[in-house]
């Protein structure tokens, strides 16, 4: 496709160039769509793209089919994915080997290939059509969703999709303090996690006394497992550009900055190549689409730590100073970067911003619950059978999320539980599937939204263990600054992993609701503030056990390892000797047609033993809180009839 | 700078604009227990002791007087169970730190700590900054700053300003609330400094 090169010098231009994009995407025209986001490019999606562009030519098909390389499409874990267009059948998992197959059958002569399409993991059913496979059938996907429309890396793509047009709205149509009336309308909170109201805080910066004001985008995205903010920057950072723009001209700013994560290059990469084409096309940088209106956005790429993610440590990070949350007030909004005031918003909040421009607060408001509004992109990871990115409106009940997007829990397990909002978010029972998801619904159970993880856990997960582990990240990655979060955290971490050890005391609990207070009150920033959320939660909802663990030295999940002891029942061995052979200490006495048995006193619980012991024999178990049932007489150990055979 | 009412343990207060509630509360005689500040330096907010309760649109919350500007006809009460409840966990945390520091035995009698609350944790610094601060703020020399971060951040003398700077002034160390910060710059002397030629 031929590039649109001419500067754009009016809003007539910008119409003109849109028009001219969507011309040249004929809806009829076979259009394949290959996921090229990192998660896919992790399992040979490059090579997949190159047999694509190859095949093609070979076969003379590059003027009759459209091909295209995309953003992540949120199933990461099924890629590579490929579309074909207009039909939208979706293959999963395509290798190259797969490419000529796809054109010759799928492109010319219009048949499905069976084996590449989605199987329900339940039924067996197929499905072939993207929207018919019920991870993406449940979702809403109206900020995610273009990804799968648009080549990053040309503008045109998303000039054809009516991209900018909202930017011209803000310019010619609106007055500033509309569009900060748009935006409080429609009631966007932020997605970076305090959720505060957008439109809120871009009036403060609106009304902060100054003439130098800055716009920053926040994407540091240091929750470990969430990469929905690299997702929308790799895959469309047009929508990111064109929210910031918007922002600027509402507050009145013209220079902003993004704040990438170290670890995101292909995200840093398709933002510079964004940045320089829209400049080239003059919708950043001096006079934009001819309004005299000038605004410059550089990229600068963060140190990495978890708490840089946080808005004033970030700043300071951006000064090149070390990333440490600093006091608030003054807020970012009065005082912030260099000391001007600065609008700092997280990516996804950005990339809402077009939108609500275009089609209005209204339509945007009328999406979710009464105090969270529009869509919220979630990480789901953890025990589920469908892992990825999920776009869904808000009030969605969580059981929605899992069983319907998510496919429920795999291996024959049961739910237990589910945290949302990062390392320091709540872990969430049973009991509460049926909340809507919201900022408030979340924290008033104890959780939260955070910038969107969500984590689901099976009941062979120990609740107190979930709780240590959390702990013992966000112990880490405090700044050290304040001493309820790093004296706090230490002490918490410390008790935490004592319990797991069976050595908890009787006063252990007070202490770390105590040491909770401490920092959820006393703390200087969000992360110490935010980070007793997983002991909280789960001595709230899993308070059974805790009491198991210190009481009587149990841990019900059979979870903790110095809680457990494995144990072979004599009724179900069948002396088939494997399990002799695998434990890496020796630990098992058995011989041919002889009831093997475990000797306590060498066993490490490595568990090796019940992952070998076969199935049909299932003779291996986990025991705890209980005493090892002592080892059948000498005499008893021989097995009547045939070893080896149930 | 025009003045600012507030409400401190329900005394009206005067303060001027620009100032923190630590500062409104001093000048009308109301004490609350520091660590990391210090006039002469920027606001820090490191060791929360300063926490005090405000009350605005009848919320609750806790902030850190020393950093917090004063606002018209806030609310402040600078004790309550649930402050004193937090001081105690703070001093206990730092007592686990330096159980012989003179200036926390003193709060823990205040507020009743016991110093054995907590496990020992290492290293006698309650990185309250002072020291850091000090020298980079007020000498403006950065003889000693930070290293590595998070918990294990720990204080370091560079022994190429120290050297040149230190003997000569040793300002930080009476700010100190440990003893932590002469024994390292006894350590770093010992092993970094050249002794001056006058006593050889
Ligand atoms: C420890 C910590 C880490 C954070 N990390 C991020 C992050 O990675 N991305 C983000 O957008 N916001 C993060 N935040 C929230 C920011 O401080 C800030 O609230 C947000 O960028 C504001 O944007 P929003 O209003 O659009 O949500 C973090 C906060 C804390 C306390
Ligand atoms: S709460 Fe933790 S991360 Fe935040 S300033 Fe204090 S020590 Fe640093
Ligand atoms: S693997 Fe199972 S059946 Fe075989 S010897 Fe071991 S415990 Fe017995
Ligand atoms: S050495 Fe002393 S003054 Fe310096 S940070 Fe540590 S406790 Fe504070
Ligand atoms: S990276 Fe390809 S689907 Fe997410
Ligand atoms: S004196 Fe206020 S935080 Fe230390």
């Amino acid at each position: 496709m031929s590039r649109v090169e001419q500067r754009l010098t009016s809003r007539d231009a910008l119409e003109q160039a849109i028009r001219t994009a969507a011309s040249r995407r004929d809806p009829k025209k076979r259009t394949i769509s290959t996921c090229g986001g990192t998660g896919c490019l992790a399992c040979e999606a490059t090579d997949v793209i190159t047999a694509f562009r190859d095949e093609l030519e070979k076969q003379g098909l590059t003027a009759e089919v459209e091909f295209r390389s995309t953003g992540c499409h949120g199933f990461c874990e099924k890629g590579p994915i490929v579309v074909v267009d207009p039909e939208e059948t979706c293959y999963l998992q395509v290798t190259p080997k797969d490419v000529p197959e796809i054109v010759s059958q799928t492109i010319r002569a219009g048949k499905v290939i069976d084996r590449l399409l989605y199987v329900d993991p339940l039924t067996g059913a197929k499905s072939v059509r993207e929207s018919d496979i019920p991870f993406y059938k449940n979702q809403k996907r109206i900020v995610f969703g273009p990804n799968r429309k648009i080549d990053p890396q040309r503008i045109e793509d998303y000039l054809a999709i009516g991209g900018y047009r909202a930017l011209a709205k803000a310019l010619f149509d609106l007055s500033p303090d509309e569009i900060v009336a748009e935006v409080k309308a429609s009631k966007l909170r932020g997605r970076g996690g305090a959720g505060f109201p957008t439109g809120v805080k871009w009036e403060f910066t609106q009304k902060a006394p100054g003439d130098t004001k800055y716009l920053v985008v926040n994407c540091d995205e240091g929750d470990p497992g969430a990469y929905m903010d690299r997702s929308l920057m790799e895959g469309n950072p047009h929508s990111v550009i064109e929210g910031v723009l918007i922002g600027a001209v509402a507050v009145g700013s013209h220079e902003g900055y993004v704040y990438v994560r170290q670890e995101y290059p292909l995200a840093v990469k398709n933002l510079g190549i964004a940045i320089e084409q829209a400049e080239e096309l003059g919708l950043l940088g001096k006079d934009i689409l001819g309004s005299g209106f000038e605004f410059h956005l550089k990229v600068h790429r963060g140190a990495g730590a978890f708490v840089c993610g946080e808005e004033t440590a970030l700043l300071m990070s951006l000064e090149g100073r070390p990333g440490e949350p600093r006091p608030r007030p003054p807020y970012p909004a009065v005082r912030g970067l260099w000391g001007k005031p600065t609008n700092i918003n997280n990516v996804e909040t950005w990339a809402n911003v077009p939108l609500i421009i275009n089609e209005g607060s209204a339509a945007f408001a009328s999406i979710g619950t009464e105090t969270s509004k529009g869509t919220k992109i979630f990480s789901l990871v953890g025990k589920i059978a469908n892992t990825g990115l999920v776009e869904v409106p808000m009030g969605i009940p969580l059981r929605d999320v899992i069983f319907k997007i998510g496919g429920g829990i795999p291996g024959g397990r049961k739910f237990k539980a589910m945290q949302t909002g990062g390392p320091s978010g709540g872990c969430l029972p049973e009991a509460l599937l049926d909340l809507p998801v919201g900022f408030d619904e979340l924290t008033k159970v104890g959780s939260m939204m955070g910038s969107g993880g969500m984590i689901v856990m099976d009941d062979a997960t120990c609740m107190v263990d979930v709780a240590r582990y959390f702990v013992d990240f966000l112990t880490e990655e405090s700044c050290g600054k304040c001493v309820p979060c790093r004296e706090g955290l230490r002490q918490m971490h410390r008790i935490l992993t004592r319990i797991t050890q069976g050595k908890g005391r009787q006063d252990d609990l007070a202490a770390l609701e105590q040491l909770s207070e401490t920092a959820v009150e006393a703390s200087l920033c969000a992360l110490g503030k935010t980070a007793p959320n997983p002991f909280l939660s789960t001595l709230r909802y899993f308070r059974d056990e805790y009491e198991a663990h210190i009481n009587e030295k149990r841990c019900p999940a059979l979870s903790c390892k110095a809680l457990i002891s494995y144990y072979i029942d004599p009724a179900r061995c069948r002396a088939c000797m494997i399990c002799l052979k695998k434990c890496p200490t020796q630990a098992i006495d058995g011989g041919k047609k002889r009831i093997h048995v475990i000797d306590q006193a060498k066993c490490t619980n490595c568990g090796t033993c019940l992952e070998v012991c076969p199935a049909k024999f299932d003779a291996v178990r986990k025991l705890s809180g209980v005493p090892v049932p002592p080892p059948p007489p000498d005499d008893q150990r021989t097995i009547a009839g045939k070893a080896n055979e149930p | 700078m025009s003045d600012v009412t507030l409400q401190i343990d329900g005394k009206q207060v005067a303060a001027p604009a620009g100032a923190t509630v630590l500062d409104a509360a001093s000048a009308a005689g109301i004490v609350i227990p520091t660590l990391c500040h210090h006039e002469r330096l920027a606001p820090f907010g490191g060791c929360r002791l300063c926490v005090v309760e405000l009350e605005s649109r009848g919320q609750h919350r806790l902030v850190a007087s020393c950093a917090h500007p004063v606002e018209p006809d806030l609310v402040v009460r600078t004790r309550s169970d649930k402050i004193d409840r937090i001081r105690k966990s703070l001093v206990e945390l730092l007592l686990a730190h330096a159980p012989d520091s003179t200036r926390l035995k003193e709060l823990a009698r205040e507020y009743g700590a016991d110093r054995d609350r907590f496990e020992p944790a290492e290293g006698f610094c309650v990185h309250c900054g002072l020291c850091v601060r000090y020298c980079a703020e007020i000498k403006k020399l950065h003889a000693v700053g930070f290293i590595d971060r998070g918990i294990r951040k720990e204080i370091s003398f560079l022994p190429e300003i120290a050297s040149r700077e230190c003997a000569g002034c040793k300002e930080c160390f009476p700010l100190c609330p440990t003893s932590y910060l002469q024994a390292a710059y006894v350590l770093v002397e010992a092993l970094a400094f050249p002794p001056p030629p006058s006593t050889r």
